[in-house]
């Protein structure tokens, strides 16, 4: 069936399984590779997509959770990449091999939409569900703090 | 040739009206065969190429070649600093191009923290010669003597004249030089890039979703792979129903692999794969098999009961490896004696992009794949032999890997894609899943250690007798392989430092079940676990302080050689007067790790420090890990602080982040990390079963030390990890008093 929803600010038509996650909708059918598979079940937060502005955790929302709403994925995040939180990701050089950030970075802008001045609990607390292998979660914390006060 | 990916990605950047970013270097993740070389001389070189790594554009651009995989350790910045540094490029005008698995670029398996212990003067050398024949041409091209020109900021002068050309403009005139075999280096005072904190030069397309993995490689009609192989290494299929399977949409088509051979290698792992036109369609049909298994020989094998055999072996008399002096004397005179045991589990690295690889058969019969590979020439040899193809038939393109720690250098997942591209006569990503990812890898080995100690009235010990038993990687290549052996026996076993006057060490047995594989930093991670942990047991026993005693154990300043107590040692393959087991370099570090925590302070109430020193790949690094426990049982990791000493480093925040990474990695080793296995297969399956350390458990601060240092540069991606375990396991000692012999820290109740 044919299934509507907004990606990065475009339309957007697909004709899809309404089972399939929306991870798999994003990547395989829209073909943006930017969202990351990483478990499959909502543990390690590589697949985070805004949902209407709500960080979802898109390898377990069916793409049909989507029908009509506001898709944006790591790509749409900026339209030059510089969005202040990417910008700030990259003076402070956080990613080690990168594959965890975007949705790291999905979620640290989400956060920091609802708290602009997060502390380390909050930054915790909003980010332990995502995981990264690599180890970045020091500099990470460094870096929403830093988008933090850049902003204020 | 990626052409085909490069359209893929302008569409996206189309579709979702990205402009492409302000990247000068690394512009795109490119591979390619190598430099095409200087063009017809009549019409002007277009490029000069010097060697493998370096081709110079008459345009100016100098385009340097990636040979290593890039899996978070930053070798991609590394690498280039080290040959723009050298032949005097300036960073803004290079391209960055990742190399194809190719012979002719030497070793290319990023493995062992090898790319700059071992390819430092290798990659130096690639600079200066582009360098010198940059001024052989220019001298040519001014009838002045090259002695007096010399080549500053992308461009060659010679002072006397006046004279000044930039590189591109000297290619034709190159191009027609032979490249010198015996270029200088530079002075270790001229190095504008070498030892600076250079930014990642992918930190663009890492932070807009522009990086390319293997998971990510897109080609023209290609299948999504989703196998399902024996729970049990070495199982095959005895009948499989898939009409279920057959009837999900978007299903294509359901394969057979061929069955597992012994041994195990790189190859095929069998099962049955189903192909569909998308990822989720061959998940889903995959889920519909119904499958009939023969488990196979090691179908039985339960690692509780094997914990057993692994205790009874480790405390049965071992293989004599090393022998100093006489360790029964030495028990029999001592005033006290103190024994040992530990265990660690079975690991799985788990890198958060799981394996993943595209493949497609070429019109000339040749076999092409993408794939997120430590090891391009291990790939191009398994697709090679699995295909009964030349090597040189494999083109193998290496992405990004998101994460590797060993698992990528195992191109089996490679073969998979390789084998069902030939059968389906199409292009197939093969994509595993993460339960394929913890059950079906390589995995660390599982692990007991035995320990014996011989104390005088001082508390010195006099006496060490320490007996190591694991299955061995061997197991992999060589089905008969019964214990530990070879290289293993050099990673924090045989290197033991200490200045203890009797000494043996022995191995016992270990028959293999799983397929075994290296894990970021390997045997060091059990061996370092249990001597670091024990030497602070017998500070507590003597009752000395654990970090006196540790520079007391280490004696004075000296070179420790294996070879002379008659053990066979290869020191990571290179001399020992080279990079000497230096006593001294260990007591600098741990005195400077102890600075930096304050060590000996009053701590909060339930707190503990704890310290641990180890030397891995030519490097020492120390720890010291501030730990607080809860009535609860809650375990809080407070501070880590590290001092490496790797010698001479090209990238200080590199080094760094992968001390940072490290403290991280070897945490969720001493808190988490557990592969268990029943009736042959593993238990755990996915992050929920299979825990690694979440940001809510990451310490307050990870505070890193890098030493200055002259010396040949040593390993930097693994060694951090080994002294991390013991150090917290050693600060829970210092906080409650009671010592942890096994891991995970969570079977010991704590949470």
């Amino acid at each position: 069936m044919a299934l509507e929803f907004t990606l990065n600010g475009e339309p957007i038509s697909l004709d899809v399984d309404p089972d399939m996650p929306l991870l798999w909708a994003i990547r395989d059918l829209a073909g943006l590779t930017g969202t990351k598979y990483g478990c499959g079940k909502a543990l390690c937060g590589a697949c985070n997509v805004h949902l209407d502005g709500q960080v979802m955790r898109s390898c377990v929302v069916p793409v049909s959770a989507a029908a009509g709403r506001e898709v944006t994925t790591i790509e749409g995040l900026s339209s030059d990449g510089n969005h202040p939180v990417q910008v700030v990701w990259r003076e402070l050089n956080v990613a080690q091999c990168g594959y965890c950030q975007p949705g790291q970075i999905m979620s640290a802008v989400a956060l920091l939409e609802r708290n602009p001045k997060p502390s380390d609990d909050d930054i915790d607390a909003a980010m332990s569900g995502n995981i990264c292998r690599c180890g970045t979660y020091t500099r990470i914390r460094e870096a929403i703090h830093k988008a933090a006060e850049d902003r204020s | 040739m990626s052409e085909l990916r490069h359209i893929t990605r302008r569409e996206f950047l189309k579709r979702t009206g990205q402009a492409s970013g302000g990247l000068v270097l690394a512009l795109s993740f490119t591979t390619a065969c190598g430099p095409a070389g200087p063009g017809p001389a009549a019409k002007g070189a277009a490029s000069v190429t010097p060697n493998v790594y370096v081709n110079v554009r008459n345009d100016g651009m100098v385009e340097i070649y990636c040979h290593r995989s890039e899996m978070g350790q930053g070798i991609r910045t590394c690498l280039p600093q080290i040959i723009a540094d050298e032949m005097e490029a300036n960073w803004d005008r290079i391209e960055l191009i990742q190399a194809l698995g190719d012979k002719k670029y030497g070793d290319q398996n990023t493995d062992g923290s090898t790319s700059i212990r071992n390819q430092f003067d290798l990659l130096r050398n690639a600079g200066a010669t582009a360098r010198e024949m940059l001024i052989a041409a220019a001298a040519a091209e001014w009838g002045v003597p090259a002695g007096e020109c010399r080549a500053r900021q992308h461009a060659v002068h010679h002072e006397a004249s006046g004279n000044s050309a930039g590189f591109g403009e000297l290619v034709d005139t190159a191009a027609k030089l032979e490249a010198p075999t015996d270029a200088p280096f530079k002075s270790r005072d001229d190095y504008r890039y070498i030892g600076k904190s250079m930014d990642t030069v992918d930190g663009f397309a890492f932070t807009t979703g522009q990086a390319i993995y293997g998971i990510d490689t897109v080609l023209p009609d290609m299948l999504h792979a989703s196998i399902e192989r024996c729970p049990a290494f070495g199982g095959t299929v005895v009948s499989v129903d898939d009409t279920a399977a057959k009837a999900v949409a978007g299903v294509v088509d359901v394969i057979r692999l061929p069955d597992p051979t012994s041994p195990l290698l790189f190859n095929l792992l069998g099962g049955i794969a189903v192909l569909a036109d998308n990822t989720w369609a061959a998940q889903k049909g995959r889920a519909a098999l119904k499958i009939d298994w023969d488990r196979g020989a090691n179908g039985e094998h339960d690692s509780s009961q094997y914990r057993e055999e692994l205790l009874k072996s480790v405390t049965s008399s071992g293989t004599i490896v090393l022998t100093r002096g006489d360790v029964a004397a030495a028990f029999e005179s001592a005033d006290s004696v103190h024994e040992a045991i530990y265990y660690a589990p079975y690991l799985s690295q788990a890198p958060m992009e799981p394996p993943a690889a595209i493949a497609h058969m070429t019109p000339d019969g040749g076999c092409e794949v993408w794939a997120s590979t430590q090891n391009p020439q291990a790939a191009q040899d398994t697709v090679a032999s699995t295909l009964g193809l030349e090597k040189d038939q494999v083109k193998v393109h290496v992405t990004l890997l998101g994460g590797g720690f060993g698992r990528k250098s195992k191109p089996d997942f490679i073969a998979e894609a390789a084998w069902l591209a030939r059968e389906t006569g199409r292009p197939v990503k093969v994509t595993w899943t993460r339960e394929d990812d913890i059950r079906q890898g390589y995995f660390h080995s599982v692990s007991t250690q035995y320990l014996k100690a011989g104390l005088n009235a001082d508390g010195a010990a006099t006496g060490w007798l320490h007996r190591t038993c694991f299955p061995s990687i061997g197991s992999t290549f060589d089905a008969g392989a019964t214990g530990p052996g070879g290289f293993e026996l050099d990673l924090g076993f045989l290197d033991n430092p200490y200045d203890i006057p009797n000494m043996q060490l022995e191995t016992a047995d270990a028959k293999a079940h799983l397929r075994i594989g290296w894990l970021r930093s390997v045997c060091n991670v059990f061996h370092a676990f249990a001597v670091c942990g024990f030497v602070d047991e017998l500070a507590h026993v003597a009752g000395k302080d654990p970090k006196e005693h540790l520079l007391e154990l280490l004696g004075e300043a000296r070179h420790v050689d294996p070879g002379v107590d008659d053990a066979k040692y290869t020191n990571y393959g290179h001399p020992l007067d080279k990079h000497p087991i230096d006593t001294g370099r260990y007591a600098a570090v741990v005195d400077k790790v102890a600075d930096m925590a304050n060590w000996g302070r009053s701590l909060p109430n339930g707190h503990g420090l704890g310290i641990a020193v180890h030397r891995s790949f030519l490097s020492v690094v120390g720890a010291v890990a501030e730990v607080s426990v809860a009535e609860n049982g809650k375990l809080d990791v407070h501070n880590i602080w590290i001092a490496i000493d790797a010698g001479t480093t090209i990238n200080p925040d590199r080094v760094t982040s992968q001390m940072e990474g490290a403290a991280i990695f070897g945490m969720s080793i001493a808190l988490h990390g557990e592969i268990t296995a029943k009736e042959g297969g593993v238990v755990q399956g996915n992050f929920d079963t299979y825990p690694v350390v979440r940001m809510s458990e990451a310490p307050d601060a990870i505070h890193v030390h890098v030493m200055e240092s002259t010396a040949l540069p040593g390993g930097v991606g693994e060694p951090g990890v080994p002294p991390i375990a013991p150090a917290i396991v050693n600060a829970y000692f210092a906080a409650t008093g009671t010592r942890v012999r096994e891991l995970p820290l969570r079977n010991a109740g704590l949470t």
